[in-house]
């Protein structure tokens, strides 16, 4: 199901929205992430598509209907709370049946579904359990079963993961994955974590203060971060910003602090100790960090710490002094006011202009 | 290691025996005078008041045969009983199915003078309803309902209400809206996601407040004093006032009898809704 946003916006007091004009379209079939950090209206988004909130402005269809005023359960959508919000006084199994009940499919039917929904959250052996018996995590999974079970046409998660340990974590993001190409429901997960935005998503939406900042694919989202605010939030370890110009000398490039400048930013992969890169800087060590695969190295340039990698092998003194360089296409650079992302020649100075 | 155990179970033993102890001491007074009830109810004469001498069921004879006190002929205690019973009942009823309703709007539904509806019913709940006393008369006479026990449900329908709905609204606070939600996703319209997973979720609440209804309307006095005069709409409160009518010719021996019997029903009632006054439902959801 395709589903657009057009302009909408949602305040709860007056004066202020906690969603901004938001429009965007997310295509069926796809899996789309909301990401951004705590407050920023992500959960309202989600509770717009339900149904449960009414936008106070703008439209939202699915495919090509308008549904502003479609109750949720004309809707035919799954959804995971935040807090999970099962049923205390049902059983997990109960609790999985419940839509297919709504949806008058006969009894036995309905038990070999939530059963077979249960065991794909790996739940099939506490079916008869009530929720607060469970687990934080085994509580969500059986909030996921029941968003499933009725193969609903848009579901919605918001944090459905949050609660699970590291490897639960990945096995049921792959299962969520494999399920959703399955059956080709269309997506929407928030979540906080960029890093499973990235992995699990099509296409990743970037929230902030109610607005959205960036819409794009999650390789584009890290190699080209429209604004400040993006590129800071997406990739671990963050990347290395750094305020001022580049002087041109020749086939290279001298990083020149200036607090007045652009802010440049470098991802740290993409920073190396050497002159290899085109883009070149006096770096002092103050780190070096073993990761067995690697060093992540600290250093400061100038005044700001940034970090990088370097072979496994390498060793270096505290205070010792490196040339670090970067290549000139994989340099970011933002407005330092705006925060936008400009093109790399607005921060090159010529050496004899300085 | 057993040793330790042992000290250990002995230890978390002992404050409970002291607790013990002191509930008992504070509860002794209350005891002994509900022994003394039930003992005064079986004897014919109490030696100085507290030794019985004689056993005897003549005080309990009203249960089988209409007893004549001051040279009145006191009502069937039946007819008093099914009263009772009816009156408690039907203000458990009514004031459940309008407090439940209640409730849920005051905690629930956003509408114009939500606010100023909360604070009246702190207000109304705050009269006397002696101080209405007149004014409830006037009514009841003009509706024809004086002197009928369905008046007098209404009346303390009325005044209950309030206290109701404001408990009753703590409860349906208590769940979150999420829970409804997911309701309303699954499937479900307002009503049904009200009755099928709101409700279930406040039961201990509605049966506590259901059992303190119950308590207020069998143990209510003042307004079935006063607004009913026919013997035979009398309850047991009004009968044992009838009992008391002449404070010089008292016969505490038949007036302990019907004590006790007023009694029962609720002792009954206790034991078989204790549990349900205890339990707490335990939510599904991480913060609620
Ligand atoms: N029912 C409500 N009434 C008033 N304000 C609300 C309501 N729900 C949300 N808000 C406000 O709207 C903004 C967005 O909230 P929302 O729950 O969508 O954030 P979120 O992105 O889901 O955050 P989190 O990651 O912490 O869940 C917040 O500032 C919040 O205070
Ligand atoms: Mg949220």
């Amino acid at each position: 199901m395709k589903i657009e946003l057009k302009q909408v916006c949602k305040s709860f007091t007056k004066g202020s929205n906690a969603v901004n004009d938001l429009s965007m379209t997310i295509k069926d079939g796809e899996f789309v992430a909301l990401l951004g950090p705590s407050g920023c209206g992500k959960s309202t988004t989600m509770l717009m598509l339900a149904g449960i909130y009414k936008p106070t402005g703008g439209m939202i269809y699915f495919d090509d209907e308008p549904i502003n005023h479609v109750e949720p359960k004309d809707r035919n959508i799954g959804m995971v709370f935040q807090s999970y919000a099962l049923y205390p006084h049902m059983t997990v199994l109960e609790n999985i049946m419940f839509p297919l009940k709504q949806m008058k499919v006969p009894k036995a039917e309905r038990i070999v579904r939530a059963q077979a929904a249960a065991e794909q959250v790996q739940l099939g052996h506490l079916t008869a359990r009530k929720p607060s018996q469970l687990s934080g995590g085994q509580q969500q999974r059986v909030a996921l079963a029941r968003a499933i079970v009725k193969k609903p046409r848009l579901l919605l998660l918001d944090e459905p993961l949050s609660n699970l340990d590291a490897r639960m974590k990945i096995e049921m993001r792959e299962e969520i994955r494999q399920l959703q190409k399955e059956i080709g429901i269309t997506t929407v997960m928030v979540t906080h974590d960029q890093e499973e935005a990235m992995t699990i998503a099509d296409r990743v939406a970037v929230m902030k203060d109610g607005s959205l900042i960036q819409y794009s694919t999650p390789m584009e989202l890290y190699n080209r971060a429209s604004n400040l605010f993006v590129a800071q939030f997406i990739g671990t370890p963050p990347m290395n910003f750094l305020k001022g110009d580049l002087v041109k000398a020749g086939d290279t490039y001298a990083y020149k602090e200036n607090a007045h400048g652009s802010v440049l930013g470098i991802r740290p992969y993409d920073l190396k100790l050497g002159n290899q890169g085109n883009v070149v800087m006096n770096a002092t060590i103050s780190l070096v960090e073993p990761l067995g695969h690697s060093n992540l190295v600290s250093a400061r340039i100038g005044d700001t710490l940034v970090r990088f990698f370097a072979e496994s092998s390498y060793q270096a003194e505290r205070g010792t002094a490196v040339v670090c360089s970067a290549d000139l296409h994989s340099v970011s650079v933002f407005d330092k006011d705006s925060g936008y992302s400009q093109n790399v020649e607005s921060c090159i100075k010529e050496a004899f202009a300085v | 290691m057993t040793g330790g155990r042992a000290l250990n179970t002995k230890k978390s033993r002992l404050p409970s025996a002291g607790a013990y102890v002191i509930l008992g001491i504070i509860t002794l007074p209350i005891i002994l005078m509900y022994l003394w009830l039930l003992i005064n109810s079986f004897t014919s004469q109490m030696k100085h008041g507290v030794i019985p001498t004689g056993f005897t069921l003549e005080n309990w004879k009203f249960l089988w045969s209409n007893v004549v006190v001051n040279g009145t002929e006191m009502p069937s205690i039946w007819t008093a009983t099914l009263n009772s019973l009816l009156f408690a009942g039907a203000l458990t009823v009514l004031e459940l199915v309008v407090g439940i309703m209640a409730g849920y709007a005051l905690s629930r539904l956003n509408f114009p003078g939500r606010q100023g509806l909360l604070k009246t019913t702190m207000l109304l709940h705050a009269f006397p309803s002696v101080a209405l006393l007149i004014a409830v008369f006037y009514i009841l006479n003009f509706l024809g309902l004086f002197d009928s026990l369905w008046g007098v449900i209404l009346v303390k329908t009325a005044l209950q209400i309030p206290m109701t709905a404001w408990i009753i609204k703590g409860f349906f606070d208590d769940v979150s809206w999420d829970v409804e939600w997911a309701g309303l996703i699954d499937g479900c319209t307002r009503f049904k996601v009200w009755h099928t997973i709101v409700i279930p979720l406040v039961k201990p609440g509605i049966a506590a407040v259901s059992i303190f209804s119950f308590l207020a309307g069998w143990s209510e006095f003042l307004l079935l004093y006063t607004f009913i005069l026919s013997d035979e709409n009398i309850t047991l409160a009004s009968y044992l006032q009838k009992l008391m009518s002449n404070p010089n010719v008292i016969n505490y021996g038949v007036l302990s009898a019907v004590s006790i019997f007023y009694m029962i029903p609720v002792l009954i009632f206790f034991i078989f809704t204790q549990k349900s006054l205890m339990q707490v439902s335990a939510t599904g959801g991480k913060g609620v």
